[in-house]
């Protein structure tokens, strides 16, 4: 540990004699320089994938204008979308240490329950038929976890058995070469419709006033109470740094990306990327401010520790499967969505190593304990930005999974060593 | 027994414990005084960590009785051990590496405001608790526990123990993995927490540290408690002989008869 000493200068606010103890004052170069220790430390959270999605943005931005352009930036994010949200629930699996390897076809299942109900042979309502398939993900997630955690399988086989049962359940369901086609508006909208421009800066700015809100009132608790806050020009940056990326996003998703834009206009966010910053702040708020979120944590990092403080473990342990499978539920409909359809390989294919590889490229340790839902979305936007770059370079398909395992084997290496090297600096 | 006059905080008396056919602990009496260190010592096997854990409430005791306080108390699992404010830091800490230090203290119990965890409530008090020990050699609660040292850990289990205001903490071998300088830390904050007023038993193989920080020995010998004694009226040799032989030249017996079940007081 680098223990500098500083001087017990309070800054402002009642500092106890308790608090003034336990903590140093807080500065603006004090932040970062335990920040880098943190990272050198092994501590390295999502750096990686933000790194990487720099060089691979420069790289193929370089090699093809069209891959900067806003027509190809808002099909990334349709065709990440999926794979984002199912690994957003699988961050809740590994966070245990355990996997779920039945997510892809899991989220086909429930695709297909949807496409089923709302296809004329059932005519189901939308809500109705939405709830169905959501139910179905739930159940699904209970009777894996279930098996895991009371019966006692190891995640791998129970998942592994899923996998190849729930395959043949899509098969049944949506029938052998058939197609489902999807006609309700409101589902193929999710991935193919976008929102008016200025309503998508209304989000934004709601978004950014919020999350500086969040900041402000945590750091003014914080000094209130004595205790170290994040310095202010650090909150500032964090805001300012927010709003200028997702305002950019928002300003390219705004402009005019038809090819004949005399036939039809197409601008505006896509719906699906509110309704991934709504999961992400849902979620990222269950890990990190509920009690619940807390004891996934505990489970993960010692689950005899959670045991003896009184956390049922099988009850947490259960429940990721559930929250995994019920994102694979959404996953699989914003997947439909975007198909406008539900073939019998729904979730199939790569869909589940996508979701499992953008969960570790991202930082969420295959070891169990850490990661955050964050993680997933920057993962995935790796994953897409791979697939789709190298789509538009030409590369065929092979060479795309070619590249994909590498940087999915890379990812888990950086996590191995981070390990080791937090085992030997003793930082997590 | 000792001239202690005040009631003990915890008394048990004449408890048997039985897993199968073996008898783990006989009659056991054992005593703990507010304010003092009790040590627990004995060889492998004889029954140190059984009593603890009927101490804990994890192991139910076959016969015997429970009195906590002068009352007489029924001790059907951890929950109810943690209610009376008996905890026990067990040797392996239970600790999560991942979590940071006031995560840690407040596992399973955490401070909520409405549904949402009240971190800021709880690294106040975490920090508090750990200014009341006298503890200067933790960095920030906000350390990951990977990152702390063995003593550092081992006094965030006992910060852990006292955060709740308890007034009984059993600790298993704190020193066992530790050096000499975090030894000295650790027996420095068993002494301090007697010292704040709570019965502190002490369980440990190492003599010298029983000398030093302990106010009462109690010694168990293949399940019966063969000496019950005041630290100033035993030597080092005695003890030695008590745990392995199960008695010593000059030091009065606490092995109830067989047949008689009143103490044997000489």
């Amino acid at each position: 540990m680098s223990t500098e000493t500083q001087p017990a200068a309070s800054s402002e606010g009642p500092v106890t004699a308790a608090a003034a103890a336990m903590t140093r004052p807080p500065s603006v170069r004090s932040y970062f320089t335990d920040y880098f220790d943190k990272v050198r430390g092994g501590d390295i959270g999502a750096l990686p994938a933000i790194l990487g999605l720099i060089v691979l943005g420069v790289v193929f931005g370089s090699l093809r204008s069209t891959f900067i352009g806003a027509g190809n930036f808002a099909n990334l994010l349709t065709q990440g979308a999926s794979i984002a949200v199912i690994a957003m629930g699988l961050v809740f699996v590994m966070l245990l240490g355990e996997i779920d390897l039945s997510a892809g076809f899991a989220s086909g299942v429930c695709a297909s329950v949807l496409a089923i109900l709302l296809s004329p042979k059932h005519n189901v309502s939308l809500p109705v038929a939405l709830a169905a398939a959501l139910a179905t993900g739930l159940a699904i997630g209970l009777l894996l976890g279930t098996l895991v955690a009371r019966v006692g399988i190891p995640s791998f086989v129970v998942t592994l058995a899923a996998f190849l049962a729930f395959q043949g359940i899509v098969l049944i369901i949506v029938g052998e070469g058939g197609v489902v086609t999807i006609n309700d508006d409101v589902i193929k909208g999710i991935a193919n419709d976008n929102m008016a421009p200025a309503l998508g800066w209304a989000l934004w700015a709601v978004s950014i006033i919020a999350y500086a809100a969040l900041l402000i009132r945590r750091a003014a608790s914080r000094r209130a109470k004595g205790l170290t806050a994040e310095p202010i020009p650090v909150v500032a940056a964090r805001i300012g740094a927010l709003a200028a990326i997702t305002g950019a996003a928002v300003f390219i998703l705004n402009q005019e990306r038809a090819i004949n834009r005399n036939i039809t206009s197409l601008k505006g966010v896509p719906y699906v990327v509110p309704l991934i910053v709504v999961l992400l702040v849902v979620l990222t708020f269950v890990l990190n401010r509920t009690s619940y979120g807390r004891h996934i944590y505990a489970v993960g990092g010692n689950a005899e520790a959670a045991r003896r403080a009184g956390i049922n473990v099988k009850w947490i342990r259960t429940s990721v499967f559930v929250i995994g499978s019920t994102m694979a539920a959404i996953g699989g409909i914003i997947a439909a969505s975007r198909a406008s359809s539900v073939d019998p390989n729904a979730g199939g294919g790569n869909t589940l190593l996508y979701a499992v590889g953008a969960a570790v490229i991202g930082g969420t340790s295959l070891f169990g304990g850490k990661g955050k839902v964050r993680d997933a979305i920057l993962g995935a936007a790796v994953v897409a930005v791979i697939a789709n770059g190298m789509g538009l370079l030409g590369y065929k398909s092979g060479v795309q999974f070619i590249v994909t395992g590498l940087v999915l084997l890379i990812a888990a290496s950086v996590d191995a060593l981070s390990r080791r090297r937090s085992a030997a600096t003793g930082k997590i | 027994m000792t001239e202690t006059s005040a009631t003990p905080l915890i008394e048990l008396r004449g408890i048997n414990k039985s897993f199968g056919p073996v008898h783990v602990l006989r009659d056991v009496d054992f005593t703990a005084y507010a304010g003092q260190v009790t040590a627990l010592v004995g060889d492998n096997g004889a029954g140190k960590s059984t009593l603890t854990k009927c101490i804990g409430g994890i192991h139910g005791s076959d016969s015997g009785v429970y009195l906590f306080d002068g009352s007489e108390v029924t001790v059907n699992g951890p929950r109810d051990a943690a209610a009376l404010g008996i905890e026990i830091v067990y040797q392996d800490l239970a600790l999560c590496d991942n979590l940071d230090i006031v995560q840690n203290m407040f596992l399973g119990r955490e401070k909520m405001s409405g549904i949402v965890l009240d971190e800021v409530t709880m690294e106040h008090l975490a920090a508090e608790t750990l200014a009341s020990l006298s503890v200067r050699t933790v960095k920030s609660v906000r350390q990951h526990v990977a990152s702390l040292s063995g003593g550092q850990r081992q006094t965030v289990a006992i910060a852990k123990a006292v955060l709740w205001n308890s007034r009984v903490v059993v600790l298993d071998e704190p020193t066992a993995a530790l050096g000499v300088a975090q030894t000295r830390q650790v027996l420095d904050l068993v002494r301090r927490l007697a010292d704040k007023g709570l019965a502190v038993v002490l369980i440990s193989h190492n003599l010298n540290e029983v000398f030093e920080v302990a106010d009462r020995i109690a010694v168990l010998y293949l399940g019966q408690m063969a000496a019950d004694v005041a630290v100033k009226d035993v030597r080092h040799n005695q003890v030695v002989e008590l745990i392995t032989t199960g008695r010593a030249d000059g030091v009065p017996s606490a092995v109830r008869a067989e047949q008689a079940s009143t103490g044997v007081e000489l």
